[in-house]
């Protein structure tokens, strides 16, 4: 089976989440910006003359297709690397997905999503 | 015999030039402060102003504020089209440039004046209102207004009111309008309940800038000539900036943090609380001169939110303010020793100055934003002055204009 993660997180960890991923073998993936606030509500700037309070904030999204098996290691390594204690770390949503198509090969679902190099290739060589 | 001098010549083309780019740059001024959706639109009533005012000064709006006076009111039709305007100079204006020169740098002062009004109705301005609108008040206010303080005979003039630049002339008169203005055509949809981040802080600092840059033709120029009294109106306007915009940095750093964006609205004030002033006083008048006017004008802006009214982009706080203050402290600072062509003021032992500089200002903020008022509720009844509900939330680029900044 294949999920989709999304995992919104602050743009400072962007680099560090990244890398993080790459390091696991998670090599597939897309990222967005996007806009938005859960607990922490907004920030207040500074005005022309007083303060005024933004509500969303900017954040970054990767969008993550993977195996089932590959789901949990995958979240820890996110955790780890966007984890800073404060309000405002972010969320990490997970789906099944339906299927896989790869455009260029017409291959679809597990191998839709096989890399060389991959976070399954990484643990059968190990 | 007047002899036409070059450098006079030379310096105030050079301060024409100086004066247009401030209209292009006040449109970035205001552009970085509204939403991505209303960029073009609000470039746009800036720089539409260059053109429909330039054809207006040169048709009739020239003769209006500077034809021969009848009563003290209003200038006669004689320059119509320019004619009788011409390379030799007119010494009730400048003994030592052609009489045109005059005319073109006095053209982008026209042009500016409208264009400041625009802060305060951005984001649902109708624009085919706001065109008919910036015609009709330059012909009701602007001309007759510049006409009462420079016109030879000009009803001020002849009382002896001092404006070296245009504090009362553009920034009184555009001040008091966009109070009217705002009033009239209500809040944006939301106003009060949601944020309006400014979008582009990046172009507000560009804008300012270039209007300080600007200013340099607008106040240095109004000597006329390539002379002492420019020189002093360069270092009293540049002065008059820096401490403005120092002294908003720290009312900012109080409440909060110091803004980038409060620190250029500060250094914006400061130019327009000099401009009447910069050619009678010294550099620590002007030093004085800024360092009142920021706290004046953010404290409008502090007054202007409570109030809730959406005067958008604080085109009164600034420009109503700041050159209301700018007006009353010639009224205090001015020296016959910086200028024997000015007069004294209060502080040099002639409280008259004062009397006449409050006068002034009292009846041109009257007229402005009486003028203002009626035009404006003419307008919304007529032709109608805001756009729809839906055209407003799709935004002005798309909804007026058909194009969108960001593709």
């Amino acid at each position: 089976m294949t999920k989709k993660i999304e995992a919104i997180i602050r743009e400072d960890r962007f680099n560090d989440v990244k890398e993080a991923l790459r390091a696991i073998g998670i090599i597939g993936m897309n990222v967005t910006e996007v806009r938005g606030h859960g607990r922490q509500g907004g920030i207040s700037l500074t005005g022309r003359a007083g303060d005024y309070s933004v509500d969303l904030l900017p954040r970054h999204q990767f969008n993550i297709i993977l195996s089932d098996h590959n789901v949990e290691r995958t979240i820890q390594t996110i955790i780890q690397a966007a984890h800073t204690g404060n309000t405002g770390d972010g969320m990490i949503f997970v789906y099944p997905v339906e299927d896989v198509v790869r455009i260029r090969t017409g291959e679809r679902g597990h191998t839709a999503i096989t890399y060389d190099g991959d976070i399954d290739t990484l643990a059968s060589e190990s | 015999m007047d002899q036409i001098n070059s450098g006079d010549t030379t310096w105030v083309l050079v301060a024409s030039t100086l004066v247009l780019m401030m209209t292009p740059a006040l449109a970035f001024f205001y552009g970085g402060m509204v939403r991505r959706k209303n960029i073009l639109s609000t470039l746009n009533l800036s720089f539409v102003m260059i053109a429909l005012l330039s054809v207006q000064w040169v048709l009739y709006g020239f003769s209006l504020a500077f034809g021969p006076d009848h009563a003290g009111i209003i200038g006669g039709l004689e320059y119509l089209g320019f004619s009788g305007v011409g390379a030799s100079p007119n010494p009730d204006y400048a003994s030592t440039i052609p009489f045109t020169a005059f005319a073109i740098f006095q053209m982008m002062f026209a042009v500016i004046t409208p264009a400041l009004i625009t802060g305060a109705f951005v984001e649902r301005v109708r624009f085919k209102a706001f065109l008919i609108f910036s015609l009709v008040w330059a012909t009701l206010v602007y001309d007759p207004v510049a006409h009462w303080v420079w016109g030879a005979g000009g009803l001020f003039h002849r009382l002896g009111a001092l404006d070296f630049a245009g504090g009362t002339v553009v920034h009184i008169t555009a001040g008091y309008s966009a109070l009217a203005f705002a009033m009239v055509i209500g809040a944006r949809k939301g106003f009060g309940r949601r944020t309006f981040e400014p979008h582009n802080i990046p172009y507000s600092v560009l804008g300012a800038a270039l209007l300080w840059v600007g200013w340099f033709g607008f106040n240095g120029g109004s000597a006329l000539a390539a002379n002492g009294v420019a020189v002093n109106a360069i270092l009293t306007t540049n002065t008059a900036a820096a401490t403005a915009g120092l002294v908003w940095m720290v009312l900012s750093w109080n409440d909060h943090k110091p803004s980038v964006l409060g620190i250029i609205t500060g250094a914006v004030v400061g130019l327009v609380a000099i401009t009447p002033a910069a050619g009678y006083v010294t550099p620590l008048a002007a030093m004085a001169i800024g360092a009142i006017a920021a706290p004046i004008s953010y404290y409008a802006i502090r007054f202007r939110q409570r109030s809730n009214l959406d005067e958008s982009l604080d085109v009164w706080a600034c420009h109503g303010m700041g050159g209301t203050w700018g007006a009353l402290a010639t009224g205090l600072f001015a020296s016959k020793a910086v200028n024997p062509a000015g007069a004294d003021g209060l502080f040099y032992g002639n409280p008259a100055q004062f009397t006449v500089q409050l006068l002034t200002v009292v009846v041109t903020v009257v007229v402005a934003f009486s003028v203002t008022y009626l035009v404006t509720k003419l307008l919304a009844k007529t032709v109608g002055l805001r756009v729809s509900e839906k055209e407003e939330e799709v935004g002005l680029d798309i909804s007026e204009h058909g194009e969108q900044a960001y593709a």
